[in-house]
């Protein structure tokens, strides 16, 4: 298969950035997004140009380090996939593709395709866990926990921390990832204690990355490759509004 | 160098308990007063530092990747073991010692896999409590699996996701320790070299993958948790950015390397499809629990798997290892596979493959019990072949996976280098020449919860060190030779690309030194090693500058560092004249294939020492003794 690529190419966060149209020539069906890429970036180097930066790295679709727009959709076309499990048989031969970094103030770019998301992280740590130090836990069997609590909660823990969300949402809001969290961690018993407090300092930090709000629109859900679902989004507004109520 | 385990006697089950009481403490006040550096973010390095964090210690924790909790233990599927016996199916912790020390070949030291195997309870209850959301019954309690080489049912999951999970419960307690100030986090670092200054490790360099700036730091003790080597087989299922770069620097100082050539070939993973393939896909060990394995007992059947009757069909698993079955640990669930394929059994493009069989689980349980326990796995399978598993059997292959091999570490998991410590995957400690499915999880936790808060209390409290700060000469000598390397990497210029080079060093091992080594492979892999890194050193092109991201410069320091890596586990493979685990000797078989150990000449820890470029590393021997599981013969049959 062959392929048109514009890609945006930006030195760094103060250069001004730009489109460039490169060729991705005899790409077999069943190579991957990034293995085309990869085919790419090997032509460049050969030639002494510098390969296109992009952020990958299980290449399985768990460590949430790649993403890019293609062709204006987060991750590409395909639903609940993440770029590196995208396959090239998805696309039809001679299509040409816009590859864009992941868009939003609270993601600075870092180079071509590769962003900073430590807002991410900076959001974790504002609440993002369990307060338990390392030894004091009892006997895990000592907590039963509802099966069905269990695998809501395990619903919302599969989030990637890719930024798919924020980059889908025309808000740049970052309630998808942030409810995901709250949510893992208000469903299950352990979380409990902390809940009030968790929660508005979570919102707060987003807030303060400069996220946008939610406005309902579900993209986020619909562009999430690991189908997080909007109704985790309801319940951090619920949470949210108890949290306020209670504190 | 004369290599000290410091192993504890008496009772097996007493040893770590006393050994624990006569360690020395560091008095509370005086944490505070310790910086720690910790290398990697995986289970073994985030669970370190948020313990040390919640200890007291000052710890600054580096990554190469933007985020922490991007660590390559995320890709872990299928599970975690516990002796919790929550089954009453017969499990122990003496059981559970028992299968990993025979799982790895008596290749381990009794000590240490015991002392994991009673930890391991500790580690469940840990996670539960962050909040980890492990499959539970509908009771509320906790659910288990078997995995390869056991008979019970001792591993924890979630989903097919539990490497994920447990990850992202030891960065969010690792998070909460960056709140309160006691960790520091350094994301996209790269560390480059180890800082051994007065005979202690006390820092690192590293550089900063935007800015490319060199930097110093300085410590009290430095922990590596920087994973395995599989990547320099260059495909595996190991993350791109996987490497061996932090412990190569670290041999080079002084840390001896230990049985590079124990590999593990996991069994079931989605074959190759072609040449611009870029890592290989793990299908988890998991799914033998359901799945039977089989090829068609005729050579070269081209009929689809499903026109093929069973009559026709070898479940050569079940018929080799009635008791284990499918469950079989991996290195013979890979032999195994490579011999139905090399008799021209195989199945697929090429004949690499043979199937995994749902069509009996789908009959007895239904699709939406399989779909509650390994959802992801048969979505992943379908996206990346384009086959549905649960209408026609799955293609699985063997692929490099696991490295048993890395630093050689003491009881207390210090290396031959004072102060420089080495957890999980990077150390050589527990698996022997095996590794047990579910087992990884568990060590490095077990790791970096559990053991390094005592035994790094016990070092810094008996070791009178000066203080060293980044200005020593240690630190601008090491930096220099930072500098000096990336700028030749930069200066070459020459036709190839950096890929090139890593893909050609990682088809010579796959076919020299991969799951069947002879001694004739092994000597041409070393004189095939030497001359490829000769033309990388003259004919690598590597574009850009060191003063910003350049990904390419990042591959090529790593590449550099495999094709001198690849050379010692060469050698280790052709120096160890025996079969165990994942070293299997072609010469060194029995009637049936199975390994034959040399006991009387190999029971032992081969652990390599640098002496110098041009100089041939010495092989040094801690001898292994095992007094609680007999020698015998690894029979799964």
């Amino acid at each position: 298969m062959n392929f048109t690529l514009n890609v945006w190419r930006q030195k760094n966060a103060n250069d001004q950035g730009r489109f460039e149209t490169y060729q991705a020539k005899n790409i077999s069906p069943e190579a991957s997004f990034l293995e085309m890429l990869d085919v790419v970036n090997n032509e460049l180097e050969a030639e002494g140009k510098e390969p296109i930066a992009f952020d990958h790295d299980c290449r399985e679709g768990i460590c949430g380090a790649c993403g890019m727009m293609i062709s204006g959709r987060a991750h590409g076309p395909r639903a609940a996939t993440t770029t590196c499990q995208l396959y090239m048989r998805n696309f039809q031969d001679g299509e040409t593709l816009t590859l864009e970094p992941w868009r939003a103030k609270a993601f600075p770019l870092v180079r071509d395709l590769v962003v900073d998301r430590s807002a991410f992280d900076r959001i974790i740590q504002a609440g993002g866990f369990i307060s338990v130090n390392t030894g004091n836990a009892a006997d895990a069997n000592a907590l039963p926990v509802p099966k069905d609590n269990a695998e809501l909660a395990m619903d919302a823990a599969a989030c990637i921390g890719c930024g798919a969300c924020v980059a889908a949402c025309k808000n740049a809001s970052a309630m998808l990832f942030v409810s995901a969290k709250v949510s893992h961690l208000a469903l299950l018993p352990q979380g409990d204690a902390e809940r009030v407090r968790r929660t508005l300092n979570m919102v707060k930090t987003m807030d303060e990355a400069g996220f946008g709000n939610c406005s309902n629109t579900g993209a986020c859900e619909a562009e999430c490759p690991k189908s997080i679902s909007i109704s985790n989004i309801a319940r951090l507004n619920r949470e949210y509004a108890r949290a306020k109520l209670l504190s | 160098m004369e290599l000290k385990s410091n192993c504890p006697g008496g009772p097996i089950e007493k040893r770590w308990e006393d050994y624990k009481f006569h360690m020395k403490l560091v008095n509370p006040a005086n944490k505070r007063k310790y910086t720690i550096i910790v290398v990697g973010t995986g289970l073994a390095g985030a669970s370190a530092a948020a313990t040390l964090g919640e200890l007291g210690y000052n710890v600054l924790s580096f990554c190469y990747q933007d985020s922490p909790r991007r660590a390559h233990s995320i890709a872990a599927q299928g599970g975690i073991n516990a002796a919790k016996n929550y089954q009453n199916d017969g499990d122990s912790a003496y059981r559970l010692f028992y299968d990993t020390v025979k799982g790895g070949e008596w290749r381990a030291r009794e000590s240490n896999v015991y002392r994991l195997a009673e930890i391991s309870v500790n580690i469940i209850d840990q996670c539960a409590a962050q909040g980890v959301p492990f499959a539970r019954e509908y009771g509320g309690l906790l659910a288990n699996r078997s995995f390869g080489g056991a008979l019970v049912s001792r591993t924890f999951y979630a989903r097919g996701q539990t490497g994920q999970q447990l990850l992202l419960g030891a960065y969010q307690a690792m998070m909460r320790q960056v709140t309160a100030g006691k960790v520091k986090v350094f994301s996209r670092h790269e560390m480059l070299d180890l800082v051994v200054a007065d005979g202690a490790a006390r820092g690192i360099v590293t550089r900063d993958m935007v800015s490319g700036k060199i930097e110093r730091f300085a410590g009290d003790a430095v922990l590596l948790c920087t994973g395995g080597y599989g990547n320099l087989y260059y495909l595996s299922t190991n993350a791109k950015g996987c490497n061996v770069t932090s412990i190569w620097r670290a041999y080079k100082h002084g840390a001896c390397m230990a049985n590079p050539c124990y590999t593990q070939i996991h069994p079931t993973c989605i074959p190759v499809s072609g040449d611009y393939q870029s890592k290989l896909t793990l299908m988890s060990e998991s799914l033998r629990n359901d799945g039977r394995v089989w090829v068609p007992k005729t050579a070269g059947d081209k009929r689809a798997a499903n026109e093929i009757p069973d009559a026709e069909r070898d479940y050569y698993l079940e018929r080799k290892y009635p008791t284990y079955g499918n469950l079989a640990p991996r290195d013979i669930a890979s032999r195994a596979a490579k011999e139905q394929c090399d008799a021209g059994r195989g199945v697929g493009p090429g004949g690499k493959g043979v199937y995994l069989d749902f069509r009996d689980a789908l009959k007895a349980q239904g699709q939406k019990k399989l779909e509650e326990k390994y959802k992801e796995l048969f979505e992943m399978y379908h996206n990346i072949t384009n086959e549905d598993g649960y209408k026609q059997p799955m293609r699985i292959y063997p692929a490099v996976h696991y490295t048993m091999g890395g630093l050689w570490v003491d009881y207390n998991l210090m290396s031959s280098v004072p102060g420089c410590f080495v957890l999980g995957e990077a150390n050589f400690s527990d698996h022997g020449a095996n590794r047990l499915g579910a087992s990884a999880l568990m060590q490095g936790l077990a790791d970096g919860y559990f053991i390094i808060p005592y035994t790094l209390g016990h070092y810094l409290a008996s070791s009178k060190h000066p203080k060293v700060d980044a200005n020593h000469a240690a630190f601008k000598d090491a930096e220099d030779a930072v500098t000096g390397k990336l700028k030749k990497l930069l200066a070459i210029k020459g036709k190839r690309t950096v890929d090139s080079f890593h893909k050609e060093l990682g088809l010579l091992m796959w076919e020299h030194c991969g799951m069947a080594r002879t001694e004739k492979s092994l000597t041409e892999l070393l004189q095939k090693i030497p001359a490829l890194r000769e033309e990388f050193w003259k004919n690598l092109n590597v574009p850009g500058s060191d003063a910003d991201l350049n990904q390419a410069l990042e591959r090529a320091g790593r590449v550099a560092d495999f094709l001198e890596f690849g050379e010692l586990t060469a050698r280790d493979a052709l120096e160890r004249k025996e079969s165990c685990g994942g070293h299997f000797r072609v010469e060194y078989q029995t009637e049936e294939g199975e390994c034959k150990r040399d006991d009387d000449n190999f029971c032992h820890v081969a652990a390599w020492e640098y002496k110098g470029e041009d100089q041939k590393p010495v092989r040094n021997v801690e001898p292994l003794e095992f007094k609680y599981v007999e020698l015998g013969v690894r029979s799964y049959k």
